[in-house]
């Protein structure tokens, strides 16, 4: 499996890491999970070595490396054994810097990403609060414009990196009296006039810092909002399916590495004359388990070789997250047993895995969101899929090969090819280039399709490139609305008939 | 979705599968599972389309394409909700045949492959005894030489197609005091005398005939041997690779079709006042059913694309069995239950897909001997591989 996904020097960069841990990582992670925190001076290390930024663009001082280097980072950190020291540099890596990577001004990317590259700057994002969790749309904290600045009041919890970071991207309302149309992103300093914390004490994460935080009358400058006033929401549905498919490779590989010492400490352990994994029934649990771990990683790699090529699925992130979280409690839990006793003590390895893992299938969307939002999209038939062409935390936008304009009579061809075989809209439709156009007449027993320029019940303004991408359904029609790719006038419900026209 | 494994041929072909049988398939199978057989003229419509032949070399009248196109027909053939049907063809040329190609003669791909193909020879792989089922080498079947003839005597159980099918691949010790390296493979044709055959009756899978077989001395011409004497294990460890990941195949399949067509009784249901499908309990079921089904097909689709390249998987493979089959089976139970009352009637689709997805889990190696076989290589580090 590894020789489709993995090149060379993925797994060369998997060796260097791999070393770089276990020397600098390693042996210091009890006393960090003692400490309750991981000292930001290993990823500074982590900086100069490369290993941080590795497919952010090389303007910012990142590596613009493919999505696997950023699968094997997750796999191999997540090896180390402590979930706190993996949680912190995720959150600024795959949770709150790709806002700033992929939504802001040039002059917050340039102010923030160099230091969250170099392992200077800690980040977090903040979106629940003390009264909202899931339900982003219903957030409180207030960010009301005051000349250059907005004086935010509030307050967030549950922040990884809340304490000891040194930026918050945080989710406010600009404007209260709208629901998700009221939400946009913010940068705020932790060390702004006005932000407090507390620290929180947690069931595991132990290296991690997780903080209550209160926003009392900040002011934030203007140019600290991410991206649009109003479309804060919809950066989050984006962001959000990074953060919960970049749990999956590295949950996939915590378990293997269980299996693994597991399978070791059997070998050695012996009871009733032999070692225990001489026993038919324990045999078969692994057995069980080294399978379900092995289905869920193909899965896994499926994912994240649609995200790396831009193919945002909600469906499949959302089901991945699903069940890597369920499966990692099914996995310490089981792991944990064959320990017997000494799975209980903390001088072995089991018993830290087992308090981590809970937070899985909560935190990023519990597994109860999971299921409602897979629920929406196989029953309901609801869309969530954005366009396509900006979800990846690199901008790939350079990798992609120029494609050719199509001339319009070949589009027509394409257009009058789809419309027939597709039942007749009902109405009048005109895709507008500008220049030119494709006007559809679905009024009688089949779609007419011409060039000619007529009124129509509704008018898509719209590319000549997207319109080929709509159809070969690289671009989602419900997606392409919702970013703006395309723009529509008159009677929406015809816009609604797209899908079919073109599925 | 541009990350199909499929090209656009893949997908012409599923469509035109898809019509073939829901034309000539589908109106007939209720009659099939009544019958407790599929009639040999469909075998030779399965034949002149093409169908049994996917896979094997054009020289012996095959279609010689490439392995999705039988993950296709093995994925549609679900849709008929008839998992006998599927036996019954896929005993034919999923097994018989591919014994016969992997290791027969050019004589005997003459005859057995090419007529197979067409569907005018059907056959059936005959492992299983009635003392001896997953423990291969214990079997105890002999085929003593005589000259020119091997004499042939013990019996076999549990095969599908036993009665109704032509020639049997049958597997029996030629040294039968020897283990697993006493073990050949030959075939039987049917009209031997000494060979006789007795129906079973099954909880599933009811359009296919299953049917224990006696051999009393049967003579069979040292010719009829496969392949290389005493070799006979190593070809039935090849081929449960390719059964086992066709098993899988069946597991999710059968899965995403019990809950397409549970999905669609859902929205069409109504208990207080709204479609069932708006209760919040029934479809987080709903949800993980899905997620597992999607994961499920990842990872076999994943592993067939490593057949392809010739990799070794026989942990995978297994691994992919189980944990498909189980799947199914928890499917069932849950998308039945979907179908309340209605659920338990034979009008409805879920009580046939009950029965028929039990087997899943026995045939192919039960579940206990796959979970035997991923911890002898995981744990006792075993090696399977029988490739040179």
């Amino acid at each position: 499996m590894n020789a489709y996904y993995f090149t060379e020097d993925h797994e060369l960069f998997r060796e260097s890491l791999r070393a770089f841990l276990q020397k600098e990582v390693v042996p210091y992670i009890d006393q960090w999970e003692e400490e309750r925190r991981t000292p930001r001076e290993i990823w500074k290390k982590m900086g100069d070595m490369g290993f941080l930024g590795l497919s952010y663009p090389q303007a910012y001082g990142g590596s613009d490396l493919d999505f696997f280097y950023d699968v094997v980072f997750n796999e191999e950190i997540c090896k180390v054994g402590s979930g706190g020291f993996c949680i912190t540099q995720q959150v600024v890596q795959y949770m709150s810097g790709p806002y700033i990577l992929k939504f802001a001004s040039e002059f917050l990317k340039q102010k923030y990403l160099p230091g969250i590259i170099s392992g200077e700057l800690i980040s977090s994002i903040a979106i629940t609060e003390p009264g909202a969790g899931s339900d982003a749309q219903n957030i409180q904290t207030k960010a009301i414009k005051n000349g250059d600045h907005y004086i935010v009041n509030g307050a967030k919890t549950f922040i990884t990196n809340g304490v000891y970071g040194d930026f918050i991207v945080t989710v406010v309302k600009t404007d209260p009296s709208a629901g998700a149309a009221g939400v946009s992103l913010l940068v705020i300093e932790q060390a702004m006039e006005g932000v407090s914390t507390r620290k929180l004490k947690k069931l595991g994460w132990h290296a991690s810092d997780t903080a209550e935080i209160n926003f009392d009358n900040v002011k934030v400058p203007v140019e600290n909002l991410i991206g649009e006033e109003g479309r804060g929401f919809y950066y989050l549905m984006q962001g959000l399916q990074l953060e919960r498919l970049c749990a999956v490779p590295g949950a996939v590989s915590a378990m293997e590495h269980a299996i693994a010492q597991s399978l070791q400490y059997m070998s050695e352990r012996h009871a009733f004359g032999r070692p225990i994994n001489k026993f038919q029934v324990l045999r078969h649990r692994i057995a069980q388990l080294a399978s379900e771990v092995e289905c869920l990683k193909a899965f896994s790699y499926q994912c994240c070789k649609m995200y790396g090529d831009q193919i945002y699925d909600v469906k499949l992130c959302s089901m991945a997250k699903l069940l890597a979280t369920e499966l990692t409690e099914k996995v310490a839990t089981q792991c944990l047993q064959f320990y017997g006793g000494y799975g209980f003590m903390e001088d072995y390895p089991m018993a830290r895995m087992y308090r981590d893992v809970r937070v899985g299938t909560i935190g990023g969307g519990s597994s109860e969101i999971m299921r409602e939002i897979i629920a929406k999209i196989v029953i309901d038939d609801v869309n969530y899929n954005a366009e396509t062409t900006s979800t990846s935390i690199v901008d790939r936008s350079k990798h992609t090969p120029p494609s050719e304009q199509p001339s319009s009579d070949n589009l027509i061809e394409q257009v009058n090819s789809k419309a027939l075989g597709a039942q007749p809209i009902g109405n009048t439709l005109k895709f507008d280039f500008g220049n030119e156009q494709i006007y559809i007449d679905g009024t009688g027993s089949t779609n007419v399709v011409s060039g000619e320029n007529k009124a129509a019940d509704c008018v898509i303004n719209i590319s000549q490139q997207d319109l080929v991408n709509l159809m070969s359904g690289s671009l989602n029609p419900m997606g392409a609305v919702m970013s703006g790719k395309i723009k529509i006038d008159g009677d929406m419900s015809v816009a609604m008939k797209l899908q079919n026209l073109f599925t | 979705m541009n990350h199909s494994v499929y090209n656009e041929d893949h997908r012409l072909f599923r469509q035109s599968f898809r019509d073939f049988l829901s034309q000539e398939i589908q109106p007939h199978i209720d009659k099939y599972e009544a019958q407790g057989k599929v009639p040999r003229s469909v075998y030779e419509r399965f034949g002149e389309m093409g169908y049994l032949g996917l896979g094997y070399a054009e020289a012996y009248g095959g279609m010689d394409l490439d392995i999705w196109y039988n993950v296709i027909m093995a994925e549609e053939m679900n849709r008929l909700n008839s998992g006998g049907f599927a036996a019954a063809i896929g005993a034919h040329s999923g097994l018989a045949l591919a014994h016969i190609n992997g290791a027969g003669n050019k004589n005997q791909k003459e005859k057995y492959l090419r007529q197979g193909i067409k569907g005018q020879l059907i056959g059936c792989l005959a492992i299983s005894e009635p003392d001896g089922g997953s423990d291969v080498q214990a079997l105890r079947t002999t085929a003593i030489q005589d000259s020119d003839h091997y004499i042939i005597n013990g019996s076999k159980t549990f095969i599908t197609n036993g009665v109704n099918s032509d020639f049997i691949v049958a597997a029996v010790k030629t040294k039968p005091l020897a283990k697993s390296h006493g073990i050949s493979m030959i075939i039987i044709d049917r009209d031997t005398p000494g060979v006789t055959a007795t129906h079973l009756n099954k909880l599933g899978w009811r359009a296919s005939d299953t049917g224990e077989i006696s051999f009393q001395d049967v003579r069979v011409p040292i010719s009829q041997l496969l392949g290389i004497e005493g070799q006979g294990f190593l070809y039935i460890m090849q081929h449960f690779v390719t059964e086992r990941l066709a098993m899988a195949v069946n597991g999710y399949a059968l899965s995403e079709y019990a809950l397409e067509v549970t999905l669609q009784y859902m929205s069409e249901r109504k208990a207080f006042g709204r479609s069932i499908n708006k209760f919040q309990v029934l479809r987080h079921r709903i949800a993980q059913m899905a997620a597992e089904i999607e994961m499920n097909k990842s990872f076999v689709y994943s592993l067939y694309r490593r057949y392809q390249e010739g990799a070794y998987l026989v942990k995978e493979a297994s691994m992919a069995k189980l944990l498909a089959t189980q799947l199914s089976d928890k499917v069932t139970t849950q998308c039945l239950q979907m179908f309340g009352g209605y659920g338990f009637m034979e009008d409805y689709p879920l009580a046939r897909m009950y029965r028929d997805t039990r087997i899943g889990q026995i045939g192919g190696g039960t579940s206990e001997i796959l979970c035997e076989i991923i911890s002898k290589i995981m744990i006792d580090g075993a090696n399977y591989n029988t490739t040179k």
